[in-house]
């Protein structure tokens, strides 16, 4: 039988054969498209989502901004001004048009409030509307006006040592703009609410009403030099520092200081002596705080350290996560069952407890930042082990696995050349949507206070909005500026993270 | 499901044991700010730590620790915050009501009204309703809770003036003006968990409205309504009440920042202070609280699955047998 069979077929004289398709056309032999991988299909499938692609341009802009801004800011953290405590956010090439030109509406400001800014130079910007209102037979007038709160800032007395006094007086000499104003004679301030006051040096009664000349100006109370002034000590070399105008009036007091050598008291009109000492106008794109630091570099500088908290943390996060729960999801079983039960453990412990003995704990030994990284990590991780333990779970089956294994790959080769590749959208999405988690956590912890970052030259988002919330009736805009940041990065990544998820979701693979 | 709810309260009773021995030994660990008082200590602080053996090894200090808690319920004493020597559960006890006030109201606004918008949005999917929603789920979701705190207290405490700037003092609970001044802080928290079951429903909602047994449902003579209705809605629900249920055993641990933006004086309130001032009991014991919570929330979501749906099998077997 099998020899017949043998026979039969072994035999055949080889000529007689033929290729069946030696000249047809193979149809499936190539793709007809080129073909498409699963990273680039994510990848048209990401950049198709508008609200995603735009998303990750913000995070982008802001990221850049949080980089770019304190190293060409002209302050840092550091910087503090207290004089300017509050002043509004103001642009020099916007305020031509009105827009963020530092000024504020005050409105019902009486008699004697008016007198004392309009005595500022340059405080009051435009009087709106002045009203009177008869109030238990007495008539008073009030005014809505506009008022710079930069020029508000006033005078301000300053000690100078006699150079630094020569060089203000030279510069006054050079450029033409006075910055030293005459001081005010104490005896002729009749408010006593003015008695420490250093913008008052005008007239006024005794209710702090300005008493105008004829002519409806101020008439000015300025310290005259007299014969016994110059007898006693304090303005005893007046002819030789002091400034005498041509009415008598000198600008300078000079005092002998307790410690060595001569301190020259002045007052001088500050935005002026700013502009001396530093060269620019006082200008702040998003005001002041009110610790009179620059929000804007502040906002930068606490957005830069919340970026590098929250992507070091997930980083640091998916690296564990990746190994812990490929672990558990390749190998199952025993192994499983005992790292399971650790990390239910972990995930019960609620964060903020962690965070605060971390706080306790680490924070005078290794530094706040690091503390807080720590305690982000201990029980970060979880969620990004859970995720690649079940995308083990899924792959760990399939046949491409066991091919692999059937051509003698170890574990290893297995786990990381085979399984983790297609399992690691889902996986990096997720270490994505730590990172607005971390930063919103962040500021939360640093907003109660149980987390201190304000050190030196940093600071964070949330401690300017527990300082900004003082002030949120009257001076918004200190908690405005770091409230958007937040809400627009927060909403951005929530976007971006979305768009991310959709990408690398396989089932929505050509659905578009 | 009787064995697994045993179980399932048996684990939890063992992963609190693990935490509070983790938490325990690592507080106790710290300096106590109490010792380094000049001139030696207050006496009842040296009666205190005689007492609960502050002088003895860590275990029999645990061992004296585990003791009370479990025989008198007695989780220390104050050592710093205002009512010095008093007991820690009736301060806790003290502050629980403002929580619960805000956190109760913010539930009966947020679930109602999450639940509608998520149904709305899911009848009138990828029309403009639907899409309004989305961006305002987005929006209610990314942003945190605190910055529209701000922007409610702005808004409608300085701008309009409608209600009080922060939680009025007393204890009348109840009272009208009491929960007048806890609309705003209900209010901040009841956003987050409103997009949240918008978000959820809507999910929910637009499967089970496109799966068979609905088109079945219409077949048979049902209006649109009455699928909805009694089809639908009732699939839906069925991971929408677990959540609920979790979401009101959560209230009870309120919010730590809504609380400090509000003045409200509960229980978050005592645990930002009491780390601030150092209150180790007074720490320990809130944690504690709040671990508790966190764990029944979970034990009653899943078991909850059960009972909604009898189909689920919580803890089945691979043959899902009871």
């Amino acid at each position: 039988m099998s020899d017949k069979t043998n026979n039969t077929i072994q035999n055949v004289d080889p000529s007689k054969f033929r290729f069946v398709q030696k000249d047809a056309k193979l149809h499936d032999m190539k793709f007809e498209t080129k073909p498409v991988g699963y990273f680039k299909d994510a990848w048209y499938r990401f950049s198709r989502n508008k609200g995603s692609v735009i998303a990750a341009m913000i995070i982008l802009a802001l990221m850049l901004f949080a980089i770019l801004v304190p190293m060409f800011s002209r302050f840092d953290v550091r910087y503090s001004d207290t004089h300017y405590n509050y002043v509004l956010p103001k642009n020099e090439f916007l305020a031509q048009y009105g827009i963020m030109d530092g000024c504020k509406d005050f409105s019902g400001y009486n008699q004697q409030l008016y007198d004392y800014y309009s005595s500022i130079p340059g405080a009051v910007v435009e009087v709106y509307d002045s009203y009177e209102i008869t109030d238990a037979g007495r008539t008073n007038t009030y005014y809505d006006i506009k008022m710079d709160t930069y020029a508000k800032v006033g005078y301000a007395t300053v000690a100078l040592t006699k150079a630094e006094y020569e060089a203000l007086a030279a510069y006054e000499q050079e450029s033409g703009r006075q910055v030293m104003y005459p001081i005010v004679d104490k005896t002729k301030i009749k408010y006593a609410s003015y008695q420490q006051d250093i913008n008052v040096w005008y007239l006024h009664d005794q209710k702090g009403k300005a008493v105008y000349d004829e002519n409806g100006n101020f008439q000015n109370i300025f310290k005259k030099a007299t014969d016994s002034d110059i007898e006693i000590g304090n303005v005893m070399q007046v002819n030789e520092y002091g400034e005498w105008d041509e009415n008598g009036e000198y600008m300078v007091k000079k005092y002998t200081s307790k410690n060595d050598g001569n301190t020259y008291e002045t007052r001088v009109l500050y935005n002026e002596y700013y502009v001396y000492q530093h060269g620019f106008e006082p200008c702040f794109l998003f005001g002041v705080d009110s610790f009179g630091k620059d929000i804007l570099v502040c906002l930068a500088s606490g957005a830069r350290l919340s970026f590098l908290l929250s992507i070091s943390v997930s980083v640091i996060n998916l690296f564990i996560g990746l190994i812990y729960g490929s672990i558990e999801g390749y190998y199952g079983g025993k192994v499983d069952l005992v790292m399971e039960r650790l990390v239910e453990i972990l995930y019960d412990v609620p964060f903020i407890v962690v965070a605060t003995l971390f706080q306790i704990y680490f924070a005078q030994k290794v530094g706040t930042f690091w503390s807080l990284l720590f305690a982000f990590v201990l029980t970060g991780w979880i969620g990004i082990a859970g995720r690649t333990r079940t995308q083990f779970y899924r792959f760990k089956g399939q046949e491409y696995v066991l091919a692999a294994r059937t051509l003698g790959a170890k574990d290893r080769r297995i786990i990381f050349r085979h399984i983790l590749p297609n399992a690691l959208g889902t996986i990096v999405t997720a270490a994505v949507l730590i990172i607005p988690g971390t930063i919103g956590t962040e500021s939360m912890l640093s907003f109660l206070g149980i987390v201190n970052l304000q050190t030196g030259n940093t600071t964070s988002i949330g401690t300017m909005l527990s300082a900004g919330q003082s002030s949120l009736s009257t001076y918004p805009h200190v908690i405005f500026f770091p409230a958007v940041f937040l809400a627009l990065l927060m909403i951005c990544f929530n976007m971006f993270g979305n768009g991310l998820r959709d990408a690398f979701n396989p089932s929505l693979r050509g659905s578009e | 499901m009787a064995k697994y709810v045993a179980k399932r309260i048996g684990l939890m009773f063992v992963s609190f044991f693990i935490i509070m021995t983790i938490c325990f030994v690592l507080v106790r660990l710290l300096p106590n700010p109490n010792v380094a008082v000049v001139g030696g200590m207050d006496k009842q602080v040296e009666a205190m730590r005689e007492a609960w053996g502050y002088n003895k090894p860590i275990i029999v200090q645990y061992g004296i620790y585990l003791k009370k808690v479990l025989t008198e319920f007695n989780w220390g004493i104050t050592t710093s915050l205002a009512p010095k020597y008093t007991s820690v559960v009736s301060i806790i006890a003290q502050k629980l009501p403002a929580t619960l006030l805000v956190n109760l109201l913010s539930i009966v606004v947020s679930i109602p009204l999450g639940i509608l918008f998520g149904i709305y949005a899911a009848l009138k999917k990828n029309k403009w309703q639907d899409q309004v929603i989305s961006v305002l789920i987005m929006l209610l979701i990314s942003v945190p809770s605190y910055v529209y705190a701000f922007l409610v207290q702005y808004i409608f405490a300085f701008k309009l003036g409608w209600f009080p700037l922060v939680l009025k003092s007393g204890t009348d609970w109840l009272s009208p003006e009491m929960i007048h001044s806890a609309i705003l802080p209900a209010m901040s928290l009841s956003f987050g968990t409103m997009a949240g079951l918008m978000r959820y429903t809507r999910a929910e909602l637009t499967e089970t409205l496109t799966s068979e047994y609905m088109l079945l449902a219409r077949t048979k003579g049902l209006t649109g309504a009455q699928a909805t209705t009694r089809h639908a809605l009732r699939n839906a629900m069925v991971p929408i009440l677990p959540m609920i249920l979790g979401e009101i055993v959560g209230i009870l641990g309120g919010s730590l920042v809504i609380e400090s933006i509000f003045a409200v004086p509960g229980v978050g309130k005592l645990y930002t202070l009491s780390i601030s001032v150092r209150d180790y009991d007074m720490f320990l014991a809130i944690a504690m609280f709040y671990v508790f919570i966190g764990l029944s929330a979970s034990i009653l979501t899943d078991i909850s699955y059960g009972f909604i749906d009898p189909r689920i099998r919580m803890g089945g077997g691979k043959n899902n047998e009871r």
